[in-house]
């Protein structure tokens, strides 16, 4: 079989990551992609950085564009402008038989597995090897490391057919990693799974980012997947990325409409039955004030001592979620208070307790 | 009797011959071209639009060629060929003819229907393209191929009783001398339980290994 050192050192880049963790492993350049016959561009000017070791997560809206550019991540896609630098290798200039090699060191797995299913499970993850010329005995010893590692020993020698989905994508992975990547490309992975399932696949996901330092982009419109396995994430809209950053950071505090409707759904949302009872101002002596309080990661605890100690009165709440995401709190409560606190003096008071203060008005009559 | 005995299984050896030989042909050069259709087309591995017009022509061509017609309009191609136009090996070469442009359309439908992510994630895993056609594209259309070389076996026999009209032998042969020329009705009768009977078998059996390498 014949095997090519890329531009770039082999070598160097299959050495540990750890002294590298930190540095960027990706990045994009003013990519864009226009298909042919088409007016509108799938992806704009997109300019992203990958750390290594990161778990890279791209949220969006089917036909956002966010399948296109992980497809541009090991030349699926071709782009029509802009570069992919991986590990300072542009993959624009790599030739077709570079890039064969390449890919190999990319592994991918995919929302429907596309496991192959003339082949049994072990065959599916020893194909790769095969074709890239493995001697027989290394890849015995690699499907046996690979399956335990994704949990699949019994069903080594079962048809694809006979597994259940989470059980596929167990398949899809471990075939992903037959070369060792450092870089594991995932397009909805868990799309196709449902929600038990999804959480086991996501837990092995972020057991392979940290036991074996691959750095992970994603591509999902599932909020959970996001909130539930990555370190940064990017939010891309009709090919544009709209908003970038810390889980944490764009979890909590969207800054735009698109990005809390797909992270957050209750970000400004109100109970139904409140709606009706709302108004601006003060209508009735009975009438109490509505306050969000809203907790974004940059410090302020959710603590209902201290609500209930400083803010006095009748205190309702009518609805809450907050989570700790990457160890910050994040989320709101809504609350109903004494009218009194619409005084500036009660607002400071209130705005120590949370990252951000939000009275939509009063409530009369609930 | 016996002499009736004797030319029914000297007919069916004929049939079997000038079927076997000219399937097991038809896969050889049918299975290839079925690939270059679908693996030339736009956007497709080895995209190659001239080529796969001009083969997607050929097998039109001698697909829209009635079965007696073509074995006649290639008579001297036969005798150039075989030396003869006479016999069982000289039907060989029109249902050669006839069956690989068959086979190779019904292959391709096979080829075809393998799902697309399977190539594309091939094409991820760093598979070269002629690995895709060994690796993904063949076995997993390996069911249909099956399927249609049934179904080619099948179409074979039928073509053969007519290439034994003109001379080739086999029980198309029989049935028709015997039947039709000589109203021997029971030679005639004992040949379609023959050929219904290999029918049956060729169809039970190729169904059978279609469905056991079928995992889908």
């Amino acid at each position: 079989m014949v095997s090519l050192t890329l531009p770039g050192e082999r070598d160097a880049l299959l050495s540990p990551t750890t002294e590298t963790a930190g540095k960027v492993h990706v990045q994009i350049r003013g990519l864009s992609k226009r298909y042919p016959g088409q007016t509108q561009e799938a992806l704009k000017e997109v300019d992203l950085q990958v750390k290594r070791g990161e778990i890279f997560g791209i949220i969006g809206r089917s036909g956002a564009g966010k399948s296109t550019l992980i497809r541009c991540l090991n030349r699926l896609e071709n782009p029509t402008r802009g570069q992919v630098v991986i590990d300072g290798v542009d993959l624009g200039t790599l030739s077709d038989r570079q890039l064969v090699d390449w890919r190999r060191r990319t592994g991918m797995i995919f929302q429907h597995f596309n496991l192959l299913s003339a082949k049994t499970v072990r065959e599916n993850i020893e194909l790769p090897m095969k074709v890239a010329g493995v001697p027989a005995a290394e890849r015995r010893r690699k499907v046996d490391e690979l399956l335990a590692l994704v949990g699949l020993e019994q069903r080594q020698h079962a048809w694809p057919a006979q597994l259940s989905g989470g059980q596929k994508q167990r398949v899809g992975i471990a075939r992903a990693l037959v070369h060792d990547p450092e870089l594991l490309l995932c397009d909805e992975a868990t799309s196709a799974l449902d929600p038990e399932t999804t959480r086991s696949i996501l837990a092995l996901l972020k057991k392979i980012n940290q036991q074996r330092h691959i750095t992970i982009v994603l591509i999902t419109h599932e909020m959970d997947v996001v909130h539930d396995l990555c370190h940064q994430v990017a939010v891309i809209d009709q090919g544009v990325i709209i908003e970038r950053g810390p889980v944490w950071q764009v979890y909590s505090d969207p800054q735009q409409e698109t990005t809390r409707q797909l992270l957050n759904p209750l970000f400004s949302a109100l109970p139904e039955a409140i709606q009706p009872l709302l108004t601006p101002t003060r209508q009735h002596a009975d009438s109490r004030l509505l306050v969000r309080l809203r907790y974004t990661g940059q410090g302020a605890q959710p603590d209902l001592a201290a609500l209930s100690a400083r803010v006095g009165g009748q205190l309702t709440l009518l609805f809450s979620a907050v989570e700790w995401v990457d160890s910050k709190p994040t989320g709101q409560m809504l609350l109903l208070l004494d009218a009194r606190h619409e005084s500036d003096p009660a607002r400071a008071v209130l705005i120590s307790l949370a990252d951000q203060l939000e009275i939509p008005g009063y409530v009369t009559g609930y | 009797m016996s002499l009736a005995i004797d030319r029914l299984w000297v007919g069916l050896l004929d049939t079997l011959l000038m079927v076997g030989v000219s399937s097991l042909l038809a896969l050889a050069l049918g299975l290839p071209m079925a690939v270059i259709l679908v693996v030339t087309g736009r956007g497709d591995l080895f995209p190659s639009p001239l080529l796969n017009r001009v083969l997607g022509w050929v097998v039109n061509l001698f697909r829209s060629i009635p079965f007696l017609i073509l074995m006649v309009a290639l008579i001297p191609f036969t005798r150039w060929i075989v030396g003869t136009t006479y016999g069982v090996w000289a039907a060989v070469v029109p249902l050669t003819l006839a069956a690989t442009p068959f086979f190779a359309r019904i292959a391709e439908v096979s080829l075809r229907e393998v799902d697309k992510g399977l190539t594309e994630a091939a094409q991820a895993m760093g598979f070269h393209r002629w690995h895709i056609i060994w690796h993904v594209l063949l076995p997993e259309a390996r069911p249909g191929i099956v399927s249609g070389f049934t179904i080619t076996l099948v179409t074979m026999i039928n073509a053969s009783a007519m290439a034994g009209a003109i001379g080739a032998g086999g029980l198309g042969d029989l049935a028709y001398r015997y039947g039709y020329q000589r109203f021997v009705m029971q030679v005639m009768l004992t040949v379609i339980v023959v050929l219904v009977a290999l029918v049956t078998v060729l169809q039970f059996f190729g169904d059978r290994l279609s469905r056991r390498l079928n995992h889908r």
